[in-house]
């Protein structure tokens, strides 16, 4: 293990395990407004009026007639509007705040407002959908003669569901208008992208709009795009409050009722097998985008980029369509798309090999892709691919092989037993050109004359410990004590724009300009005065130039790695499963800190498996999310965690901090399928559909025993 | 902090000292903490008595102070993350989840803290089921809660003789 591996004591963690860190919440409210939203109770309707009743003093009305700007919310497209105009396209759609001091006063106002609608047709279900927000298509090799040759085609339809981030702390904000400048913080990912919004929602220049990110409770990527929608509605209330900060602080239900969640999808697979190997696979991938667009582009584009997995198919077709229905705009969850394809293209590389009567493992390993092989959109693997050490490691830990025969045998009892072993990638850092044309990340480094050191990035510590590992990379380049090595929360006054907190990218790219900056810094010490030292972003060369118009080139400079095996108990009179043992390897590159890389592992590999079984979550007939609340949407507890064995396998990446690479996402990515081909052991029948409950087993138990 | 008044509020030892709330008796302990002794370090994740992120002690005993009306503690003491990190115990558990890093985004910590020091109380060499059972009530998105577990089972064994 590199020295700079070694565990340190996290940046943040006294103030945070003794309360005293400050999140949004905890700002004293004697001087501050507070807002309440109003939602629409219809998936899509057209607001005829609104009558709002008299109101007692200090307190008023913000609708969209107050955005001084323009009423749309940057994103990646701008259909979001701040606050609805002429129509309300899902439930929770925001129409107006109402601004006051009082909270319980602000609630009973709010429910004499009165909305003429006129109902208009909703979509509900994706498959009634008839607008697709986005349309992409790309491919290699020839299909014809694949299909044309098969000794044998596989179809089969996967569907995947929704998954809320359930951060810890709901989402929160406080604006505050003075002096021709608005000022925004509290809880989110993505400073510099709240900035964007406000400018062009207030109509204000770059230098009248400050944020200033608050410790965060969690993100996962659902603080990602949804701060700049909340930062948008919160500021226009501050704007017209003149001077008064006004705060709105999401409760459980309306945060998970009405903010982005994972894209609920349906992966329809079609392979052409020939001689035992896959030769074609045409993928048609359909993720539900929700009313607006938000970041369905972005996550739709990463999902179908992994389409084919870890595994080298000759023949390629890919289609995949964002749709729009009248329900929540779904947006950023760790893994951006890939969990979906990922739980599609692995389930289905186990149903092709069990109809071949070939062990799933050793089918996969026979397509595994290798350095130098040509990922799905034409660019190269160019670094060691490291699964099938990788696959040892795991086979050994979890005694594979013997468990998977023992399983393998006609089962009896109530109890019946499986294991189930998945292989993945996560693309590290942006998707195609965009760190290139669009981030154009910028850090700096300051040293102040006495020789401590502060690092200006605008990078969001969300639990991830990016306060910490930059602050180790600074330190180890400058060999200055961790302490004389310090990073604030964002502020944009302050820092240059490095980037959003996002896409696995941080540690990866912004640590190695940080790193790139301190070497530099080192160079021109002088002691005893202030400098200023600047990075910017640059493409490593070797990367093949990404077209996304085309799908072609490289999709990502690197990969990281992930193998987990998953063992399961079901119980066949109520369906319940136990997992009695996870075992997984990850590589990421190397670890900057082995305790905060182990941690990220391990969360995000329960997340996963949360993902595939009891994270349900869905929208009725009308378009309304039903599991609004910790009662009824489950995430898992201390009760629920596995036996979990993780480790980390290190394959170097040259172009990133002593060769690191992206890590956050990986772990939830593959969870999924791994947990779900173990109970397809153990019930000797298909799944084809996240999140399997206890019912879904009672009734594959039911048909394989008709079977 | 509010005006002492004897003959108005209720009257209940915080984290060791005699305090009496203003406020109406239904109203949520969790709010009385942190709106009227600004005790943020009790956090608000759900007021649904799901999360834990508002745990505090009783008495010595966990509970959600979002279900806990201000009127019904009435002399009892509530020991919150404020009064707690002053303790001994506390420094160990700290310490033990910080070689963990056993503290991701922080939200539900001073909550996983509390519910440590009332597992530990009960079981000072808690079995690995008794953590699990002990920390169920307390959500935590970020870590997977091996870390939680692993620096309890160390808050355990450095701490012998504390609990």
């Amino acid at each position: 293990m590199m020295p700079i591996s070694q565990s340190v004591i996290k940046k943040d963690h006294l103030a945070k395990a003794c309360g005293q860190a400050m999140y949004v919440a905890d700002y004293d409210t004697t001087q501050m407004l507070q807002g309440l939203i109003l939602r629409s109770p219809h998936a899509h309707a057209k607001i005829l009026s609104m009558t709002y009743p008299p109101l007692p003093e200090g307190y008023f009305t913000v609708d969209y007639r107050d955005v001084p700007g323009i009423n749309e919310v940057h994103i990646v497209k701008d259909d979001t509007p701040v606050y609805a105009d002429a129509t309300v396209e899902y439930i929770g759609d925001p129409i107006m705040m109402l601004v006051g001091p009082d909270e319980r006063e602000l609630e009973r106002l709010l429910a004499q407002i009165e909305v003429n609608y006129e109902l208009l047709p909703a979509i509900i279900d994706v498959r009634d959908g008839d607008t697709a927000f986005f349309d992409y298509h790309f491919g290699k090799g020839d299909m014809d003669q694949a299909w044309a040759e098969a000794d044998q085609i596989f179809e089969e339809c996967f569907e995947t569901g929704y998954q809320e981030q359930a951060y810890l702390e709901p989402q929160g904000l406080i604006a505050d208008y003075n002096q021709g400048k608005i000022t925004v913080r509290g809880s989110m990912q993505c400073p510099y992208y709240v900035h964007g919004a406000l400018a062009k929602a207030l109509g204000l220049t770059p230098d009248k709009v400050r944020v200033i990110q608050d410790v965060t409770g969690g993100g996962f990527g659902g603080k990602e795009d949804y701060p700049s929608i909340l930062a948008c509605q919160v500021a226009v209330a501050a704007y017209k409050a003149k001077g008064q900060p006004v705060r709105v602080i999401f409760g459980r239900r309306e945060d998970m009722e009405f903010t982005s969640k994972r894209h609920p999808s349906r992966c329809t697979y079609k392979a052409a097998v020939k001689n035992g190997r896959v030769t074609a696979l045409d993928a048609d991938v359909i993720f539900n985008a929700g009313a607006y667009t938000t970041l369905s582009a972005v996550v739709l584009q990463r999902g179908i980029i992994a389409a084919s997995g870890v595994y080298d198919i000759p023949a390629l077709k890919v289609h995949g369509a964002a749709i729009k229905t009248n329900t929540v705009p779904n947006g950023a969850y760790r893994g951006f798309g890939a969990p979906q394809t990922f739980f599609a293209v692995e389930m289905l590389m186990e149903h092709i090999a069990n109809a071949l009567d070939e062990e799933p493992l050793a089918f996969k390993l026979r397509h595994m892709v290798r350095q130098g092989s040509v990922t799905s959109t034409g660019g190269r693997y160019h670094f060691p691919v490291p699964l099938p050490a990788m696959v040892d490691e795991v086979r050994k830990m979890s005694d594979f092989e013997q468990k998977r025969q023992v399983y393998a045998r006609q089962q009896t009892g109530t109890t019946r037993r499986g294991i189930g072993i998945s292989l993945w990638f996560h693309g590290a850092g942006f998707t195609g050109s965009g760190e290139r044309d669009i981030i154009k990340a910028v850090t700096r480094l300051h040293k102040l004359a006495d020789g401590r050191v502060e690092i200006l990035a605008s990078q969001s510590d969300i639990g991830q410990g990016i306060k910490t590992t930059l602050c180790k990379i600074v330190a180890n380049e400058l060999n200055l004590p961790l302490d004389q090595v310090s990073y604030d929360n964002p502020d944009t006054d302050r820092v240059p724009d490095s980037g959003p907190t996002v896409a696995s990218r941080s540690l990866m790219t912004v640590g190695e300009l940080l790193r790139r900056a301190a070497i530099r810094l080192r160079s021109q010490w002088q002691e005893g005065v202030e400098q200023t030292v600047e990075e910017h972003f640059k493409e490593p060369d070797f990367v093949i130039p990404f077209y996304i118009d085309k799908f072609q080139g490289d999709a990502y400079p690197t990969y990281a790695w992930g193998v987990c095996a998953v063992e399961v108990a079901v119980d066949t009179l109520t369906g319940v499963n136990e997992i009695t043992g996870t075992w997984a390897s990850f590589d990421v590159g190397t670890p900057i800190d082995l305790n905060i890389v182990i941690g990220q592992m391990e969360g995000g590999l329960l997340q996963g498996l949360g993902y595939a079984s009891m994270e349900q979550l869905a929208a009725d007939q009308k378009g309304r999310i039903r599991n609004h609340s910790f009662s009824d949407y489950i995430i898992p507890t201390a009760m629920d965690v596995p036996l979990m064995k993780v480790q980390l396998h290190v394959e170097a990446y040259p172009d990133g901090p002593y060769g690191a690479k992206g890590a956050g996402e990986l772990p939830l990515v593959g969870a999924a399928p791994a947990y779900m081909s173990a109970l397809e052991q153990a019930l000797a029948g298909p799944i084809n559909h996240i999140p399997f409950s206890a019912e879904d087993a009672l009734k594959l138990i039911r048909q394989s025993r008709r079977a | 902090m509010q005006m002492m008044n004897e003959q108005t509020g209720i009257p209940f030892i915080l984290n060791g000292r005699p305090v009496r709330s203003l406020s109406a008796p239904g109203t949520r302990l969790l709010e009385v903490l942190r709106d009227e002794f600004h005790l943020t370090g009790t956090k608000c994740g759900c007021k649904e008595g799901e999360c834990g992120a508002c745990s505090v002690l009783i008495n010595g005993r966990l509970v959600t102070s979002c279900l806990i009306a201000v009127g019904s503690i009435a002399q009892q003491a509530v020991l919150t993350i404020e009064g707690y990190r002053e303790t001994e115990r506390f420094a160990v558990l700290d310490a033990a989840f910080a070689d963990m890093a056993a503290v991701q985004c922080g939200f539900c910590t001073p909550g996983m803290v509390l519910a440590t020091e009332a597992l530990l109380s009960e079981h000072p060499h808690p079995s690995a089921e008794e953590i699990r059972q002990g920390l169920s009530g307390n959500l935590c998105r970020c870590t997977g809660y091996q870390a939680l577990i692993q620096a309890v089972r160390t808050a355990a064994q450095r701490g012998a003789g504390l609990w």
